[in-house]
């Protein structure tokens, strides 16, 4: 697998494509966000790029419109190899790209908003009556003397696409455009980018969403890991066959290198059920789940889809319910705090590591404080703190789980991503807790620091605790999980064993297959969220 | 070539030490300068503020009586500044802790014993605790911004106090001027030496002292490092940030209500319309150029105390306005907060190659 679909830059230049990328190679450290990855964009055509989180789009992405700069490979514009230093060059050449974050002056209208992106000398009516003009030519409905802030986002965006519009672009990059629209919006920003295309604009289509792609485009670059995993037509391939493509085909489906009984329930989720905090959080909804001793249970799904509300809600972080909603070790654990669960025996690993699970500007032995400071008697006793206990402890792990640090007890915002983590999870395994809870346990982290911790928590299993992973990564809940179950919109599936499950069937989970419609009335008042 | 801030990887020792004595001398120059412009000589303009407070016994005395008040605030003041809890109210809290101590001179005026003065210093606490626990309220039941809050509260405190010496509380032999009573025997704080420096200074080291302990060695002192730097981190480590608003507003709030009980039962005597030179709002610079630790606010009272004496020696030898002394104390904090960025950071000259670069966009 990870072979090019495209020929290698041997053959002559051909005017036949608008963009060519050959060969790109991006490494960041020892990790290669882009390898040797080509890419070919032809006129009128709206081409996706396809990928999970991390397979490296954005990095691709941000070479082609010049704000990374490639380790090796060539970029070609109509045949002619271009160096694009910066995002004006990238807008010379005609190439505009539509963020998902938007740029925008909340303060300032419309008109405004936009001349802040041309040249100073741009006549403020001119540029009025040309937006008028491009909106309306479009069908994108403008008023260009409204202001932002009383735009819906929808609005917003159009603006952003104007504002490359009014360039005349002849490649137009969408990074997940539709992430922030609803259907309406959508469907109406596909017959604009159809028109474009029609036109001979090129669009490069950035999304996960399968079935926008199949509706849309007309050709798909699938990336994983950094690497072109292939390219296809995707009218002709399946919602399934696109996941399988992105997720990876190697994948074995069975996890049979070990084998386990599993002992008592140490972790019992009993029809959690929960309210989004805010406007953008995920309502949980009647969430039942069992983690029995000796096994390892993973939950997989598309990141926002209530992992973080789910793992707030086991380790206490946010408490709400019924006491019985949560069980540590066969006691009611729903309205105890985060303490008391600890107490328990149940250790947490939070998917942020800086600003969640360790204090950025404190030491790595204060940071063992902050998980341990009330059940390791050996750590504070009557209100004070054993500081030298700390330290040895902070040396026990940083040995034991392979944490590479310049100085003895650095601050945790020198140490890397995959060593940080490392000293996360090794924090909490060290205590050897009965329940272990674990969100994102390998983001962002180097394959050997990955192995290490994956390692670590079957091990953990073996030695007879409970081991909840959260993960996003489906290679790895394949290679640690003896249950998988998904989530999706707030509601979690039930758990399957994992030689029961191919990719087609955690696919269709993951789209919200096992979702209620209208979740039964009986009793809990939950509200599934939009 | 072109100036830019990178990031430490790590927090710069040197410069955490090197920061407060950088902004020191920056200030000490600009002085020079505002001198220098205002047709002083600014040598013995410096001469006058920085250095003869220190020559006399007498100008020596007042720096520790203007020290402790600074010093108890400011102590307060960084621990609640370490979490992240900005109170800028001590002002007023220290006027409500004047007012609550005073309670008993003026109302309990025969009740002469020790146990007099401890009653006002810790109804002084309470009072300043009291007045400080309603910003710690409206943030932790509406999330109101307890920087405008407390701050606001300034204004109520002081005009109460205007009103209590102008009316009910006003000395009936006192020629109708605006103060309360004279305090007398045990409800005025015992002295040190030859009269003027009183126990306040000495309560200042031993609140330090336990300060220290506080946040170097407790959970408690943990809780609040934590909060301040990452409140969801916090959480995760089972820590209430409310409870530490709740903590840290209290504790800074009751400290400011002593000191403001030490001025009106130490060098005034009595209750007046004004008891404090601004105390409350200098202790927010002493909190930082004393890096937010409390032995370091020990050295930053004694040097803003200082400013104090110095400004009132320039009036005097050197026709200067009484507001100079403001004037230095709001130069310091600017060049504090200006050094501190050091800490995290360092200047990095960019040279001519990525100018171009740059330029040929």
């Amino acid at each position: 697998m990870g072979d090019h679909v495209s020929t290698k830059g041997g053959t002559a230049a051909t005017t036949d494509y608008l963009l060519e990328a050959r060969g790109i190679t991006k490494m960041f450290g020892d990790l290669a966000a882009n390898d040797d990855v080509t890419l070919k964009l032809a006129p009128g055509e709206i081409h996706a790029l396809l990928g999970e989180n991390g397979a490296g789009k954005s990095t691709l992405v941000k070479i082609i419109y010049g704000s990374l700069q490639p380790t090796a490979g060539s970029l070609h514009w109509l045949g002619q190899e271009v160096s694009i230093a910066n995002p004006a060059a990238a807008r010379n050449l005609g190439i505009g790209m539509v963020f998902q974050h938007f740029s925008l002056f909340e303060a300032l209208n419309v008109v405004e908003n936009i001349a802040l992106a041309l040249p100073k000398d741009t006549d403020i009516k001119d540029l009025s009556q040309k937006i008028s003009d491009v909106s309306k030519e479009y069908g994108l409905p403008l008023e260009p003397t409204a202001l932002v802030a009383d735009l819906s986002v929808g609005e917003r965006q159009r603006i952003e696409i104007v504002r490359c519009l009014l360039q005349e672009p002849r490649l137009l990059i969408m990074d997940e455009p539709t992430a922030v629209l609803t259907p309406q919006e959508a469907d109406q920003l596909f017959l604009t980018l159809e028109r474009l295309a029609k036109e001979g604009c090129a669009v490069l289509y950035i999304s996960h969403r399968l079935d926008e792609v199949k509706r849309l485009c007309h050709d798909a670059t699938i990336l994983r890991m950094g690497k072109v995993v292939g390219q296809v037509d995707p009218q002709k391939e399946t919602a399934a066959s696109l996941a399988r493509l992105m997720v990876g085909a190697d994948v074995h489906a069975i996890n049979a290198n070990r084998e386990h009984k599993p002992g008592e329930t140490l972790l019992k989720l009993n029809r959690l059920s929960q309210d989004a905090d805010g406007p953008f959080g995920v309502s949980l909804v009647d969430i039942n789940l069992d983690v029995k001793a000796g096994e390892v249970v993973a939950i997989a799904g598309v990141a926002g889809n209530g992992q973080s509300e789910l793992f707030d809600a086991i380790s206490g972080e946010r408490t709400s319910g019924t006491a019985g909603a949560v069980q540590i070790d066969a006691r009611d654990s729903g309205l105890d705090t985060i303490t008391q669960r600890r107490r328990n025996g149940a250790g947490f690993v939070p998917e942020e590591r800086l600003g969640h699970g360790a204090v950025p500007g404190l030491s790595l032995s204060e940071n063992i404080v902050l998980t341990r400071h009330s059940d390791d008697a050996g750590l504070s006793k009557s209100g004070f703190i054993n500081r030298e206990s700390a330290i040895a402890i902070n040396e026990r792990i940083t040995r034991d789980y392979d944490v590479r640090k310049g100085k003895p007890d650095p601050e945790a915002r020198s140490l890397s991503g995959g060593n940080l983590q490392k000293f996360v999870v090794g924090r909490e395994l060290d205590r050897k807790p009965k329940v272990l809870v674990i969100n994102q346990p390998t983001w962002g982290v180097d394959a050997g620091a990955a192995a290490l911790i994956r390692q670590a928590m079957i091990d953990l299993a073996l030695a007879g605790s409970a081991v909840l992973v959260i993960s996003q990564d489906l290679d790895e809940i394949f290679e640690i999980a003896d249950r998988i179950a998904v989530i999706s919109r707030g509601q979690l599936s039930e758990a399957f064993p994992a030689g029961d499950l191919t990719l087609e069937k955690i696919g269709l989970l993951m789209a919200g297959a096992h979702e209620k419609k209208n979740p039964d009335a009986t009793g809990t008042n939950e509200k599934v969220s939009a | 070539m072109k100036l830019v801030l990178e990031k430490r990887s790590e927090h710069s020792e040197f410069m955490t030490l090197m920061s407060p004595l950088l902004a020191i001398a920056l200030t000490v120059l600009t002085g020079a300068i505002i001198f220098a412009v205002q047709g002083l000589n600014p040598f013995e303009a410096l001469y006058v503020y920085f250095i003869e407070p220190l020559t006399s016994m007498w100008s020596l005395e007042e720096v520790f009586v203007k020290a402790a008040p600074l010093i108890l605030i400011g102590a307060g003041l960084s621990v609640c500044y370490m979490a992240n809890v900005w109170n800028i109210g001590a002002e007023g809290q220290l006027t409500m802790g004047a007012i609550v101590g005073s309670i008993v001179p003026i109302v309990f005026t025969s009740w002469q014993s020790p146990l007099a003065l401890v009653a006002m210093i810790t109804l002084g606490a309470l009072g300043g605790a009291l007045y400080a626990a309603i910003p710690a309220f409206l943030k932790n039941r509406f999330n109101a911004n307890e920087i405008l809050t407390s701050l606001m509260m300034v204004y109520i405190a002081q005009l109460f106090l205007d009103w209590v010496v102008r009316g009910p509380w006003k000395d009936p032999k006192g020629f109708n001027f605006p103060q309360s009573i004279a305090f007398e025997g045990w409800q005025l704080l015992p002295t040190l030496g030859d009269g003027r420096v009183h126990i306040g200074i000495i309560l200042a080291v031993i609140v330090v002292a336990i300060l220290t302990v506080l946040m170097s060695r407790t959970l408690k002192g943990f809780e609040i490092l934590v909060i301040g730097n990452s409140p969801r981190a916090g959480r995760f480590a089972g820590f209430s940030r409310k409870k530490v608003v709740w903590f840290c507003l209290l504790l800074s709030g009751g400290l400011a209500g002593i000191a403001g009980i030490g001025e009106v039962a130490g060098p005034s005597g009595q209750l007046q319309p004004t008891i404090s030179p601004g105390y409350g709002f200098t202790a927010i610079i002493v909190a930082f150029l004393g890096r937010l630790n409390p032995i370091g606010v020990l050295f930053a009272g004694v040097m803003l105390a200082i400013t104090y004496i110095g400004g009132e020696a320039a009036q005097i030898d050197l026709g200067v306005s009484d507001k100079t002394a403001q004037v230095f104390q709001g130069i310091l904090l600017f060049f504090i907060l200006a050094c501190d960025t050091l800490i995290l950071y360092r200047i990095k000259m960019l040279g001519s190659t990525k100018q171009q670069s740059v330029a040929a966009e």
